[in-house]
């Protein structure tokens, strides 16, 4: 009767400190893997105490299809294409690592147009990753209408790459030894107007909803502060390094193509939290549009591929008249080129940050090994650490502001 | 003026003030292609990312990749690629290791390398000594084998599929409507090393020239059947003969003839 009676009580005592309480336990619960916010197929395994996020285990690999295997067992013409399906928001900054890796292994030469060309499609390939995360980030936390007016400018992006490869996502269009095909003087012209007119007015009319909204800022500022120090220790690149106070970028540090003549800044956060992360991004689509500005004006007329036979394959015409050229022709679309034995890391700065091919010839047509760095993959892993302590709501923002594509992390 | 990829210049005499930072922990140091690769021995790996972190100044550990080379007796590579972003720099580390023999972990040094660390776990089996998590990650839940080895086969073993009667995906052994077909394109005139079809017939002892058989040869007039003899024996078949047209005989004696001759 007196443990009853206690009881009623609430007298507790140090062995059973909470007698008489109800028991709460935490509580785990599945993020994903079908979750609108996921961006794709994540699975969180989340460990909650109320609302309060205690640990997050993130489980990847819902989407692996194996590419790496897959590339071992093609061409290196043939390798290309699993590229853009790798991140299939910004296909042609995968297939610029890919190509840039191969040419540094069989150190080839590529004419000056098809340099500018791939920095000018690279850009565009930057913008339009930027307005599907810009997006898909502002509608996780909320709002509806910008994301509707971002994607009107992502579509004009595709709409440009498929005049200029023929695809409108998976476009294949770098190759090694240059770029797949010319593009008309018309579609230059048409980007140039573009970047005149239309990107800018829609964008920054999108912007102007968001980065001052009351709303937005209270879901982002001082979410996730990521420090210098642990955004280096985990591995981080691109926005998120920008974002966390770190003025790198590998178009400026280790230019590559032509980027070594363009003229750009490189946004770096202040307070390292989502918000500015968010606002690195919006910077750098204005500073993706300055640098195709500047494409535009510079671009030499001249060939847009190697002419290294033995590499490039010759045009349509020429295999019409010329018995050389037919044999080309045949070799490299059944054999493909080989590939001087060695080993190669090429990182270049895809839009979500560092993306690596890590390439291991052994001097055959196909690569021995061909390890694929991909930006997400480091930036997911550190979720635990970002989202511990904070609101389960915050893990939107996070997400988003991470930019995540699964294609890319799982591979 | 060469490819375009990333311009990493090697900083004057790096080569050898890493080498002797890492003293006798390195086993080789490789330059090619303008990147410099430093071969360590496995036990030291831990040591030797401390000096090159602390020291050096590499700060960010960029990717873990394995490689396999089945035909080494340490078939597997494990390649660390560091990155210095106030040098503004890149080395690779390597290590090499078996299938049992366990790599000392570096996630007390980066954290990331939890992850870079299981996935060369999963695909390869390599073990990290240290790594306290060390689950599969890109693979299945309750995946068997690690596919990036080369004797795993690029269709796997298993194959999954949603079972209408038992209402759930069901797992079963890999069928090929076709064999695999993997083709290579080495020039048979350039050392290819397989044997095609045939090729054993060539590889065996040439035996000694047999004799020559007597070639047949028509040296005289009478070797040829022709002749006096062979005419009058034609004139004595066709009097016996009954009476046909012209025609008809020609035509019998074209058909005739390689009865004649067999």
């Amino acid at each position: 009767m007196s443990d009853y009676l206690e009881k009623m009580d609430h007298v507790t005592d140090a062995a059973d400190p909470a007698y008489g309480d109800t028991e709460i336990q935490n509580y785990t619960i599945n993020f994903g893997p079908q979750h609108p916010a996921a961006h794709g197929v994540l699975r969180l395994v989340m460990e909650l105490d109320g609302e309060i996020v205690e640990r997050c285990d993130p489980h990847v690999g819902l989407l692996h299809r194996g590419t790496e295997k897959l590339i071992e067992h093609k061409t290196y013409m043939q390798a290309l294409p699993y590229f853009d399906r790798l991140d299939y928001c910004s296909p042609l900054g995968m297939e610029h690592s890919y190509v840039l890796a191969v040419e540094k292994l069989l150190n080839l030469e590529v004419p000056l147009r098809a340099q500018y060309l791939r920095v000018f499609f690279a850009e565009l390939t930057r913008i339009c990753n930027h307005m599907l995360n810009l997006g898909s980030h502002v509608m996780d936390v909320g709002a509806m209408t910008p994301n509707l007016w971002l994607f009107e400018i992502r579509e004009d992006c595709l709409n440009f790459f498929e005049r200029a490869s023929g695809a409108r996502m998976h476009s294949a269009y770098f190759r090694p030894g240059g770029v797949h095909q010319d593009v008309p003087l018309k579609l230059l012209t048409d980007i140039a107007d573009w970047l005149d007119t239309r990107l800018p007015r829609l964008f920054e009319d999108a912007m102007s909803l968001v980065v001052d909204n009351r709303i937005f800022k209270q879901r982002n500022v001082d979410i996730s502060i990521v420090s210098k120090e642990d955004a280096l220790k985990w591995g981080f690149s691109g926005p998120m390094l920008r974002g966390s106070g770190i003025a790198w970028d590998i178009r400026k540090a280790q230019p590559y193509d032509v980027y070594d003549r363009m003229d750009f800044d490189v946004p770096v956060g202040t307070a390292f939290d989502c918000y500015d992360r968010f606002m690195v991004r919006v910077e750098e689509v204005r500073q993706s549009a300055r640098i195709m500005k500047q494409c535009l004006n510079e671009m030499p007329e001249g060939p847009i591929a190697s002419f290294d036979r033995k590499v490039s394959p010759p045009k349509r015409g020429e295999m019409k008249r010329d018995m050389e050229a037919l044999i080309h022709h045949f070799k490299l679309y059944t054999e493909g080129f080989h590939v001087p034995a060695g080993e190669v890391y090429v990182a270049t700065e895809s839009p979500k940050g560092e993306f690596g091919v890590y390439l291991v010839s052994d001097g055959s047509n196909k690569p021995y090994r061909c390890k694929i760095r991909p930006t997400a993959f480091s930036h997911l892993q550190a979720m635990d650490f970002m989202m511990k302590g904070h609101m389960l709501a915050d893990t939107t923002a996070v997400l988003g502001a991470m930019d995540i594509v699964f294609g890319e992390c799982d591979r | 003026m060469g490819h375009s990829a990333p311009k990493i210049v090697n900083p004057e005499g790096i080569a050898e003030e890493i080498g002797a930072l890492l003293g006798s922990m390195l086993i080789e140091t490789i330059d090619h292609a303008d990147e410099l690769t430093f071969v360590v021995a496995r036990d030291d790996l831990a040591n030797a990312m401390v000096a090159l972190r602390d020291m050096a100044h590499y700060q960010q550990l960029m990717e873990i990749a394995g490689v396999d080379y089945p035909e080494r007796p340490d078939r597997f590579e494990v390649a660390y690629h560091l990155l210095s972003v106030t040098r503004n720099h890149r080395v690779r580390v390597k290590v090499s290791t078996d299938e049992d023999t366990p790599v000392p972990t570096v996630t007390h040094l980066w954290p990331v390398a939890g992850w870079l660390e299981r996935e060369v776990f999963d695909m390869y089996g390599v073990i990290f000594d240290g790594n306290t998590d060390l689950r599969r990650i890109l693979t299945d839940y309750g995946f068997k084998g690690h596919p990036q080895r080369k004797d795993f086969p690029l269709t796997g073993y298993v194959e999954l599929r949603y079972s209408e009667e038992d209402k759930r995906v069901v797992y079963e052994p890999v069928k090929l409507a076709q064999d695999f077909r993997s083709f290579d394109f080495m020039s048979p005139w350039e050392g290819a090393q397989y044997v095609l079809p045939g090729d054993e017939k060539a590889a065996a002892p040439a035996a000694a020239p047999a004799a020559a058989p007597t070639p047949k040869a028509t040296e005289s007039k009478a070797d040829t059947g022709a002749g006096d003899a062979a005419n009058k024996k034609a004139e004595e078949k066709s009097a016996d003969a009954p009476a046909k047209p012209a025609a008809e005989t020609d035509e019998g004696k074209g058909a005739a003839k390689p009865e004649g001759k067999a």
